[in-house]
């Protein structure tokens, strides 16, 4: 197979999962995402791998916590319900440091909602998700090309911090065609000396989370936040687009940052000097870009596929003194450039 | 002097935390004798869920890991693929198993999962202070079935390997009791038989262990034994109940 190649997102993913040395893959199907376990199917049998169709979302996450337990380089996919049901399962993969790759091709709901995409998931995916103190590392592509090198990254990430890594993309980017370079593939990634694989490989070892003391648990999650100390120190990323000049700061992750910058575009042909900042890690959320324009700008504009959600890390970060605005579009429907423009101007006013 | 009898050493020495009477201690036993004798204590990895049995992993000498409430098999599935040269079994009480994990269960003898299953049934939620179970007997007092359980309102206790075996993938299941001395023989046997058929890549193994729990049940070890013999027994007969090894 060539390394340059015209595919949809959700393959992308799946064939930079095996690039970056996946080898399972458990997952069950449901639109917008099903392209990526089918893509498995085919693909994991000719490099030795495996791939499962689990009985449900619940039992692929404990499946994928079977093998991460084992130290290898474990993937499941879903789209929204079907991430609500693997929650408990991430809580468990948190509490217990096993890593491993969550891809959510997000769809427009609450309930069942429709196939359309959406970006409703961020509360989810960013403020934990399942119960208890626990953070998983989020990445928020913008291209097909970003959602291959998303993969990798978030398996590195996974891998040198020992904790869940998501990625949230949306039913645009899973569905759509770019083309797309791809690393070389990579050999299986050996094992990490934690991995419970026998004590033939050494001392007895155990992957649990379950602490019948108070003081055990607290110790637990303090441990668990030194980490994530680290995480945030050292693993924030985004991308500043025409933020030099720029008067309004319009903020988007995803497909919406690639709407937005077309709106930009607009705006700056009309003399308005808008600029974009496209958090790339939603957790951790890239605050620096943000502490640096409050000072600069007039106001803030955060646009979103939900009823705004990640509007509020913004109003967080910049604080009452700047106004934050929001648009949105949400069920499945997505933000027009028009509006965008038509919002700007308004806030100019 | 020669030693006849000593722990074996797939069990580490500590003491266990269970209740006087407690069923959990001699099925580890019985397990680690096993383990022992194959010789497969280096090469295996336990699964525990949620309740009174899932801190086996601190009392094996072997590699393990605890998941959520009724998972194991989903969880031991993904262990076993990764590392198909070693022996992956699962320790599940009858809430784990038979309640909230029923859908785990199903699927992985419907794969024919190469693991091996240790359903521990005391007909109770005993960790969480004895509450109904899918396996309470009818008439059988718990703390949420103060009158009895009725078949009206909570239907019938389920008879696990027997729903088991109508799935092609599960090739042997046995239900044993450790209440006297014959059915421990018995149920050691049908546990070597269950790793067994897992080091010969036969497919998927669960033994069923009648097991007492005096403190939930409000009695004597002494009553809970005949509690086995003339409640349990008769509703959940002994024996191998599929053999296709």
């Amino acid at each position: 197979m060539t390394d340059k190649l015209l595919m949809k997102g959700n393959e992308a993913v799946a064939e930079a999962a095996v690039r970056a040395g996946c080898r399972f893959f458990y997952g069950y199907p449901i639109t917008p995402q099903s392209e990526i376990p089918e893509y498995m199917a085919k693909r994991m049998p000719q490099v030795e791998g495996t791939f499962l169709q689990a009985e449900s979302e619940v039992a692929a996450i404990n499946m994928i916590y079977g093998a991460a337990a084992t130290g290898e380089r474990a993937m499941t996919s879903s789209s929204s319900p079907g991430i609500s049901l693997m929650q408990e399962g991430i809580s468990y993969l948190a509490a217990s440091e096993l890593p491993c790759l969550i891809v959510n091709i997000v769809r427009g709901t609450p309930g069942l909602g429709g196939i359309g995409p959406a970006q409703a998931d961020y509360f989810q995916a960013t403020k934990g998700g399942g119960h208890g103190d626990y953070k998983t590392i989020v990445l928020a592509p913008g291209s097909v090309q970003e959602m291959a090198d998303h993969v990798a990254l978030a398996f590195d990430l996974a891998f040198k911090y020992r904790n869940p890594a998501l990625i949230l993309g949306d039913g645009i980017l899973g569905q759509m065609m770019e083309p797309v370079t791809f690393p070389k593939l990579c050999d299986k990634v050996p094992a990490p000396e934690w991995a419970v694989r026998g004590k033939s490989c050494g001392e007895k070892k155990v992957i649990h989370s379950c602490y019948l003391a108070n003081d055990d648990v607290e110790n637990l999650v303090h441990h668990l936040f030194a980490k994530y100390d680290a995480i945030e120190k050292n693993e924030k990323r985004w991308e500043a687009y025409q933020l030099e000049d720029a008067e309004y700061v319009i903020t988007a992750f995803g497909t919406t940052a690639r709407i937005v910058k077309t709106a930009i575009e607009r705006l700056r042909q009309e003399g308005i000097k808008v600029g974009l900042i496209r958090p790339i890690t939603l957790w951790p959320f890239p605050e620096e870009p943000f502490v640096t324009m409050r000072s600069k700008v007039k106001s803030f504009l955060c646009v979103e596929m939900s009823m705004g959600q990640m509007v509020e890390d913004v109003e967080r970060v910049v604080g009452i003194e700047v106004p934050v605005h929001f648009y949105g579009r949400t069920g499945g429907n997505v933000p027009e450039i028009d509006k965008i423009v038509e919002k700007v101007k308004q806030m100019i006013k | 002097m020669k030693k006849l009898f000593e722990r074996p050493k797939a069990l580490l020495d500590k003491p266990f935390h269970f209740c006087p009477g407690c069923s959990h201690g001699k099925i580890y036993h019985l397990i680690a004798e096993v383990m022992d004798e194959l010789d497969i204590v280096n090469q295996t990895i336990g699964v525990a869920c949620v309740g009174c049995g899932e801190l086996a992993f601190e009392y094996f000498n072997c590699d393990f890991i605890q998941v959520a409430h009724g998972r194991a098999p989903a969880a031991a599935t993904g262990v076993k693929r990764a590392l198909k040269d070693r022996t992956v079994f699962t320790y599940q009480g009858d809430g784990d198993l038979a309640a909230i994990g029923t859908a785990e269960i199903v699927h992985a003898a419907a794969r024919g999962e190469n693991i091996t299953t240790f359903f521990v049934n005391n007909s109770t939620f005993g960790m969480t202070g004895g509450q109904m179970a899918p396996t309470s007997l009818l008439s059988q007092k718990t703390t949420t079935t103060p009158y009895g359980r009725n078949a009206e309102s909570n239907g019938f206790p389920i008879h696990v390997p027997e729903m088991l075996a109508a799935l092609s993938g599960a090739t042997y299941l046995a239900r044993g009791s450790v209440h006297d001395y014959k059915s421990i023989i018995d149920t050691k046997q049908y546990i070597k038989k269950a790793f067994i058929n897992q080091l010969d890549e036969g497919g998927f193994s669960l033994v069923e262990i009648l097991s007492l729990c005096p403190t939930n049940w409000g009695c004597t070890p002494i009553e809970a034994i005949k509690r086995v013999e003339n409640k349990m027994i008769p509703y959940y007969p002994l024996g191998e109940i599929k053999n296709e090894m």
